[in-house]
């Protein structure tokens, strides 16, 4: 089996247009949650939300790509410039062949859905723009992609709502294990920040209307981000090779079903999940420094997520470090594995862990070490990142400094 | 709107090869200007928009549609008919 590293990142979230300032922001656990600044935002009952301020297509794309390019695949493409970039990797000749983009997102083009609903429907046209379905089709971030960089691999979307991210960087990791391919640009991307997705989320009724506050006691739900990061996974062998800087060593994954119900979390699922990439990874629990959680806010999934670590890591679940940085760029649903994948790489490379901020009050059933509110500098050497997806579809990955 | 119909269409075929509509010649075809199938589409989208009409274009076989797209001309002269045919 060949060993699988990070040797590019990028992304562009509610923190930060680039993996930097995403860092700082970690570092200073700052909230990047504001204001929405939507149309018929007067019509919502959530009012805040992870959203993406000062994005200036026209700065990154031409006119034709614009009207190509969904706002999720704009996220995209910016994300993983900045990654290729950073690996140093031209996708020419054999290595083109070799190399694919896995991405995964939930929502796709919604905000191309939403515009041309609303044009249909509210504004009674009977015409659309020509290019509405290669817009909002969720494999066209991947397809473009796939175009910018001349990847010609195995590429594919996949959609596992909340744990789209995982997947896809898992399947990514499987492939490079394998020897089938030599490199993958993998992560995941999420816009739906529009009327219609936002509406949609308040319908379930787990929205906070204040903040994001995992593990707190006073923590009353979710709030919903935006944007994207991407990944450059690479044959260990090959970037060495090349003199490539490697961000860490990806060495474990594992997915499993809850088959239990389409909202509510299962400790099972979530606990078999996490032993299965601590099995997948030949680890110890106790080699396990930092998980970062799924952790999004809700009532049941961080005491689900709480208690699912107390039964797998047993009593070095109160010397681990869990937090949740949904707190600050919030929940950015499909592409919120990728995200959070920083503050894992922050963890192994920098020492530095990112807090969960917003936290108030101590809750019994969250009674893990969550790094309230201010980031901890601490060595580890070994860590987690959990996705827990609506549909009971879990993915956990591992990841070792090199 | 004191543009005519030639104007107009020649306006947008421009924008569409990002070229100057002074550059656009009468007897040049979308291909010449560098113009793909997605983008006959979204230029035939933009006309349809502006004079709110409807143009008879297949992408599947553009050969056998009515509408001819052989030349700027074609077009332009395809599109005044069918402004004319709308307005009796």
């Amino acid at each position: 089996m060949k060993r699988v590293v990070i040797t590019g990142a990028g992304t562009i979230n509610p923190l930060a247009h680039d993996v930097a300032g995403t860092l700082a922001a970690f570092r200073e656990g700052r909230c990047g949650i504001s204001d929405l600044d939507i149309r018929d935002k007067d019509r919502l009952a959530i009012q805040i939300g992870g959203q993406v301020h000062d994005w200036n297509p026209e700065s990154h794309f031409n006119r034709q790509q614009i009207v190509l390019y969904d706002r999720f695949t704009q996220f995209t493409l910016l994300a993983a410039r900045e990654a290729v970039a950073q690996s140093g990797l031209n996708f020419a000749g054999d290595l083109s062949y070799e190399s694919g983009v896995i991405l995964g997102t939930a929502g796709g083009g919604l905000t191309t859905s939403d515009e041309n609903y609303r044009a249909v429907y509210e504004e009674g046209k009977n015409r659309v723009h020509p290019f509405v379905v290669p817009k909002l089709m969720n494999n066209a971030a991947a397809s473009h992609l796939s175009m910018e960089f001349q990847l010609k691999g195995p590429s594919f979307t996949v959609a596992t709502a909340c744990a789209s991210s995982n997947h896809a960087m898992g399947q990514a990791f499987h492939m490079i294990r394998s020897g089938l391919t030599r490199a993958m640009l993998t992560g995941g991307s999420e816009a739906m920040l529009c009327f219609g997705g936002i509406k949609a989320w308040e319908g379930l009724r787990v929205m906070s209307k204040d903040a994001c506050r995992p593990f707190s006691a006073n923590r009353n739900g979710m709030v919903q981000g935006e944007g994207a990061a991407v990944f450059v996974f690479e044959d260990y062998d090959h970037a060495r090779a090349r003199g490539a800087e490697i961000l860490a060593e990806v060495i474990g994954f594992a997915m499993t079903a809850d088959a239990s119900d389409i909202v509510l979390p299962s400790k099972h699922g979530a606990a078999r999940a996490m032993a299965g990439a601590l099995r997948d990874a030949r680890l110890n629990p106790e080699d396990v420094g930092y998980i970062n959680a799924h952790g999004t806010g809700t009532a049941a999934n961080d005491k689900t997520e709480c208690a699912a670590v107390a039964d797998v890591f047993g009593h070095h679940a109160d010397r681990l470090m869990i937090s949740s940085t949904k707190s600050m760029h919030g929940h950015l649903i499909g592409g919120t594995g990728a995200v959070e994948l920083l503050a894992c790489i922050m963890a192994l490379r920098e020492g530095v862990i990112a807090p969960t901020i917003g936290y108030e009050e101590p809750d019994p059933e969250c009674a893990l070490d969550v790094v309230p509110n201010v980031a901890r500098q601490a060595k580890v050497d070994v860590v987690l990142s959990n996705a827990f997806a609506f549909g009971g579809l879990n993915a956990v990955l591992a990841l070792r400094r090199v | 709107m004191t543009q005519s119909v030639q104007e107009r269409v020649i306006a947008i075929i421009a924008e569409q090869a990002v070229i100057d509509p002074s550059e656009v010649g009468m007897d040049q075809t979308l291909e010449d200007l560098g113009i793909d199938s997605l983008g006959l589409v979204e230029s035939i989208f933009a006309i349809e928009e502006a004079f709110d009409i409807s143009v008879p274009f297949n992408a599947n076989d553009p050969k056998e549609s009515s509408f001819d797209i052989s030349s700027v001309a074609s077009i332009v002269a395809a599109i005044e008919g069918l402004v004319a045919a709308q307005a009796a």
